[in-house]
């Protein structure tokens, strides 16, 4: 075992006296090659560990931008194979590439085999929104064979009994939803999030970070200011649609956000 | 060893359990934790029966079907008259069920998945019978094709939400069902409207169908001394197969057959037959039989009836096909559709077309039965005719060339209602 990468990079961000920066892009779009160019360029701006989506044509914890993101990339041909090889282009830039998935397409490709073709991709682990630890015998087998990150979520409604399991069933650190509802931006990140990261740490969680509902850097510093990292995905996502196609205009909009919310998991600490 | 009937999930052998966001697992455990308690509550048993009595017209009775049994190598046929319900079919007997559940739970609003508008308008009467807000969430593609039903159930006070993800259709209204509850999960309880999803749904929707099973078992007993050779029943969802054959499941001696859509034919790939022709993986929070890619995508159903449309099916069904307790075979719509036909002029009762499948399988297992060498006058079917055919007019006639051309001028938008 050598342990959890995506942990030390939080860890890592710490020692600076700040929150790490997640984030999450869709492979596929708009198409494999532009979504791992964007996850590089993400890389580059200043994101410290990156979730790789693989698209799914049911992806009930999902709002409208990243529905329709997956949606694009479905009906463009992208393959489980596809988000392989984006992890292994993503994984590259040295930053932790995490696959967050739904279920049943790692169920179907093999749970085991999933595993090792994500190792031999450089991949750090996984993030399964519809996958409890209750339920996830298979996949923690296989992710403890391999050294692998499991990431599960809790949420407002989880009770301390199973903020206690979820914890001690995650490896690389424990994602909180930060509200009880589906991805996408919202006007403010909810007053809950703060109460469950303390009660998540309470739980034995030695690194929590935030998702759901965060999308500028005044949000971002207000998460860093109480979590270990900061979660961000379909405002990255948004940045990606136009309906102009022009994809240097849109890669120039994902690195002014990504810069933005770096600030934002600095002056986190100023608030702490 | 566990009798059958008894099953009480998460877990029906490899098939069940809680494939959702954690942010759902405390409303689903208050919800199996409220049903454990309310379904052997004396006042709750007592207010539903008198609901099923005074409001939906139960017992619905059993009618033996001579002259349609002719087509079927003889034997004798018994209708469980689920279309005679109050709002037309089984639906009814769940959500009377999980309204008083909503009650109980102290929760003001429910919400509901639609296909066809059956559960949609059946969830409608209930909340319109309880005062609860109701919200149903359909496909858009499902509004345009069923105008009439999203009128009805905004007639009934609901909100009609049309879903304009994905394919449009029922597993999309599901998915927007399940992201309305994660956000309003404190004031809302999910009515699912059949034996799927995630636990307790299979379990609880089993517990509040299966009365028309055992009516159905006391009804023959009384009738004619004896149990049925088999009891035939259409499967999307499987609520109402779940529903008759839950009271049969512990006669070893009854054999239980599930009639799945193979719309075009399952050869052609454009079906809904999700045992017959699908593969275990997880859709919609249960492990279970679901049409997928090589991916593990969800494939498209087809089928003619919209209520069996559906590319996943309820997990007791999977595990019942697993062990071979139960078959399940593919019915076309064509065949569905000669059945429909068929029972409307042998005996004047007009099917829904989801319920025709199931006469079609009764069709094809009584000639077998006879052709086996069986004794026609000894062979007993009994079949779930788990709605009725008023909602599918429309199609039927469209099907059968009976609509003339500026009749049908209309159909595109779903306007020519002729109901």
């Amino acid at each position: 075992m050598t342990g959890s990468r995506t942990a030390a990079t939080i860890d890592a961000a710490r020692a600076e006296g700040r929150a790490a920066l997640v984030v999450y892009l869709p492979v596929g779009y708009p198409d494999v090659d532009g979504s791992i160019a964007a996850a590089r360029a993400a890389v580059e701006a200043g994101a410290d560990i990156v979730e790789l989506g693989l698209p799914y044509s049911d992806p009930g914890m999902d709002g409208a931008v990243n529905q329709e993101a997956m949606q694009a990339a479905l009906a463009g041909g992208t393959r489980t194979a596809d988000v392989l090889r984006a992890v292994r282009e993503v994984a590259e830039t040295g930053a932790p590439t995490l696959v967050m998935t739904y279920y049943n397409p790692v169920l179907r490709y093999g749970v085991d085999r999933f595993a090792t073709d994500l190792v031999a991709a450089g991949g750090a682990g996984l993030i399964t929104p519809d996958l409890i630890p209750d339920e996830a015998g298979e996949w923690i087998a296989a992710a403890d064979a391999h050294d692998l990150d499991k990431v599960f979520l809790v949420a407002p409604s989880s009770t301390t009994e199973r903020l206690h399991l979820t914890t001690a069933a995650s490896r690389g650190f424990v994602y909180a939803a930060s509200t009880m509802g589906v991805t996408g931006a919202r006007a403010s990140v909810g007053p809950r999030a703060e109460a469950l990261v303390a009660a998540t740490r309470a739980a034995g969680a030695e690194r929590v970070c935030v998702g759901l509902g965060v999308s500028t850097g005044a949000q971002a510093a207000e998460v860093a200011s109480y979590a270990d990292g900061v979660i961000v995905g379909s405002a990255l996502v948004r940045t990606l649609i136009r309906s102009d196609g022009d994809r240097d205009a849109a890669l120039e909009d994902l690195r002014l956000l990504i810069g933005e919310l770096a600030e934002g998991v600095r002056a986190g600490r100023l608030v702490r | 060893m566990t009798d059958f009937r008894d099953a009480v999930g998460p877990y029906f052998g490899d098939f069940g359990g809680r494939f959702v966001p954690e942010a759902l697992i405390a409303a689903l455990d208050d919800l199996a934790t409220a049903w454990d308690k309310l379904k052997d509550d004396p006042t709750f048993i007592e207010r539903l029966a008198a609901l099923h009595r005074d409001y939906t017209g139960r017992p619905s009775p059993i009618t033996e079907v001579p002259r349609f049994a002719e087509h079927a190598g003889g034997v004798r046929v018994f209708l469980k008259r689920e279309d005679l319900n109050h709002t037309g079919s089984h639906k009814i007997n769940n959500v009377l069920g999980q309204a008083l559940l909503t009650q109980q739970v102290g929760k003001t609003r429910v919400i509901a998945e639609t296909g066809a508008g059956q559960h949609g308008v059946a969830t409608a009467t209930a909340a319109a019978l309880f005062g609860l807000d109701c919200t149903i969430y359909m496909g858009e593609e499902d509004t345009r094709r069923q105008a009439l039903n999203v009128a009805r159930m905004r007639l009934l006070g609901a909100e009609v939400i049309p879903v304009t993800a994905g394919s449009r259709t029922l597993k999309d209204a599901i998915n927007e069902a399940f992201r309305d509850w994660v956000a309003n999960v404190e004031t809302t309880n999910y009515v699912f409207g059949t034996a799927a999803g995630p636990h307790p749904f299979p379990a609880l929707v089993r517990d509040l169908q299966k009365i028309i099973g055992e009516e159905a078992r006391e009804q023959l007993s009384t009738r004619i001394g004896r149990l049925p050779d088999a009891v035939v029943a259409c499967v999307g969802g499987g609520s109402n197969a779940i529903g008759i054959f839950t009271a049969f499941l512990d006669d070893a001696e009854v054999r239980l057959i599930g009639c799945e859509a193979a719309g075009d034919g399952v050869e052609t790939g454009r079906h809904a037959a999700t045992i017959g022709a699908g593969s275990p993986g997880v859709l919609h929070g249960a492990k279970t039989y679901l049409l997928q890619d090589e991916d593990g995508q969800t494939i498209e159903s087809h089928s003619i009836s919209a209520g069996l449309d559906y590319p996943g099916v309820g997990p007791e069904h999977s595990w019942l096909a697993s062990i071979g307790r139960a078959e399940y075979r593919p019915v076309t719509d064509a065949e569905a559709m000669e059945a429909f036909r068929l029972l409307t002029r042998t005996e004047g009762i007009m099917p829904a077309i989801e319920s025709a499948h199931a006469l079609a399988g009764a069709i094809t297992l009584g000639r077998e039965l006879v052709a086996a060498g069986a004794d026609p006058a000894e062979t007993v079917l009994l079949v779930s005719l788990s709605g009725r055919g008023d909602k599918d007019v429309e199609t039927a006639a469209e099907w059968f060339g009976l609509v003339d051309s500026s009749a049908a001028s209309g159909e595109d938008e779903g306007g020519s209602t002729t109901a």
